[in-house]
């Protein structure tokens, strides 16, 4: 029974986002303030449990994990209290005469993010792209390949007036650029498509059991 | 008044309409549309069967209800995939949402199988962090990942007693749906411990890793409902997304007929415009 009254609860609230294709109106209003409401209030407790509790909370305010001595039982306990402070500096934004203050904070994140990303960004994206494409002329695909690779780096190089050989280049990055556009165009739509064949079947099969 | 000039206003939700005609009618009425295998579908498909049996693989689930469709059947046939080679799962989350999601699938997949939680799988649940985590758990996963989803130690769990780090781990399933994700996972991992990586991806975002597999920094790739598809029939298991494909092809040859048609109005309608105007 309570699997009957969740499933027409879904439906009618995919009925009623969908709703909206015909013209903006309160069922559509109360399905989106329902989703904002509960995604709010559920990532508010997943993240006071998975970031605040685990990692401030909890190493300064517990006192031991079985024998080990952690937060106030140590000595070390403050430490946990650094990250908390830098993460509340983040709300001096709210407080323009004392907003400056969050840049430490927003500093440090993006220093650390950036340290970390860095290399394995340069590693992953550039060198092992360029290796993957210093590829032997000796297939159609390889030589298709070089090709689009040296039309569309061309097409972005504005050093110098795109005429000549640099011109032919560029158009045949062009095209490739093109190619590439209505490929990621083409997935998307089959994304969407997707998530629509996604809620049909929920109501055709799990609420109508016409399927 | 030009040629074609009231089609072109037409009403936007005759259009939706028939898209919606055009999804409900396969879906009534099975078209059974073939199907070919790409290339990296198949190669997810040999990665995991090339995985000895008994071996520790990892589902990581980075992915939300709202991309279910396209990104559950993923997670559900690597399961049926793994449980039937034997594999054992460890399922890591860097989504706090991807949680329920794969237990959704677990429960039935290891009733089915005979497969026991804690021994045969086990669920991690989410850590935040992002690519701190995916460091983290290339130093220590238990530490990383100190409690399963279900708040029991690592430590009181067997499969986790025999996992240090990624080099206990044979293959990596990553299914995602954005950040982070296949990207940081290729970048944080993949680059910098080797693991045998494969991932599995919204259609959205699949162009922009198909470049990993031409590298092979990814194993392979399924992209979106039609990868998943086709990792369903590979695998001998079709389901939700093999019985979306007929509709996915209808919607698309609908679309197609949409451009084509627009195209022909625009240029009719263009071409009644300059007559317009050389008679003025």
């Amino acid at each position: 029974m309570a699997t009957i009254i969740w499933t027409t609860i879904g439906a009618i609230l995919t009925l009623s986002v969908y709703s909206f294709l015909y013209k903006d109106n309160p069922f559509y209003k109360f399905a989106e303030h329902l989703v904002v409401g509960i995604s709010a209030g559920y990532y508010l407790v997943i993240y006071y449990f998975n970031f605040i509790q685990p990692n401030v909370v909890a190493p300064v305010f517990l006192l031991r994990i079985g024998n080990e001595a952690i937060g106030l039982g140590s000595s070390m306990w403050w430490l946990a209290l650094i990250p908390g402070i830098l993460g509340l500096l983040l709300y001096t934004r709210f407080f323009p005469k004392f907003g400056w203050v969050g840049r430490w904070s927003l500093g440090i994140y993006v220093g650390g993010y950036a340290g970390l990303g860095l290399s394995p960004i340069m590693q992953a994206r550039v060198l092992n792209q360029i290796g993957a494409n210093a590829l032997p002329l000796t297939s159609i695909t390889n030589v298709f390949l070089i090709v689009g690779l040296l039309g569309t780096l061309t097409y972005f190089f504005f050093s110098m007036k795109h005429k000549g050989v640099l011109g032919v280049l560029a158009r045949v990055g062009i095209v490739f650029l093109m190619v590439g556009f209505g490929a990621s165009f083409g997935y998307t739509v089959m994304s969407r498509v997707s998530l629509l064949i996604g809620r049909v079947s929920f109501l055709l099969h799990d609420w109508l059991h016409l399927i | 008044m030009a040629k074609g000039s009231d089609i072109r206003n037409i009403d936007r939700r005759f259009i939706f309409v028939l898209v919606l005609a055009a999804v409900v009618w396969p879906l009534l009425h099975p078209l059974r549309l073939p199907m070919d295998i790409s290339p990296p579908v198949q190669s997810v498909y040999d990665a995991v069967e090339a995985v000895p049996a008994g071996s520790i693989v990892m589902l990581a689930a980075d992915y939300s209800p709202d991309t279910m469709p396209e990104l559950q059947p993923m997670a559900e046939t690597f399961i049926r995939h793994a449980f039937r080679r034997d594999l054992r799962i460890v399922v890591a989350c860097l989504w706090p949402a991807s949680p329920p999601l794969v237990e959704q699938a677990l429960g039935p997949l290891s009733e089915e199988f005979g497969k026991e939680y804690g021994t045969d799988y086990v669920n991690l649940g989410y850590m935040a962090g992002g690519i701190v985590t995916l460091l983290g758990m290339g130093a220590s996963i238990p530490e990383t990942f100190p409690t399963d989803y279900g708040g029991t130690s690592v430590d009181e769990i067997p499969l986790m007693l025999e996992v240090e780090n990624f080099d206990d781990i044979a293959f990596v399933m990553e299914v995602s749906a954005g950040t982070p994700g296949t990207r940081e996972w290729v970048q944080q991992v993949q680059s910098r411990f080797r693991v045998n990586l494969a991932s599995g991806t919204t259609a959205v975002g699949a162009p922009n890793f198909y470049p990993y597999v031409q590298s092979g920094q990814l194993t392979g790739l399924l992209g979106g409902l039609k990868g998943a598809a086709e990792y369903e029939i590979l695998v001998g298991a079709p389901g939700d997304a093999t019985s979306g494909m007929d509709a996915q092809s209808v919607v698309h040859a609908l679309i197609v007929c949409f451009i084509i048609f627009g195209n022909i109005v625009y240029f009719v309608s263009r071409r009644s415009e300059k007559r317009l105007a050389q008679d003025v």
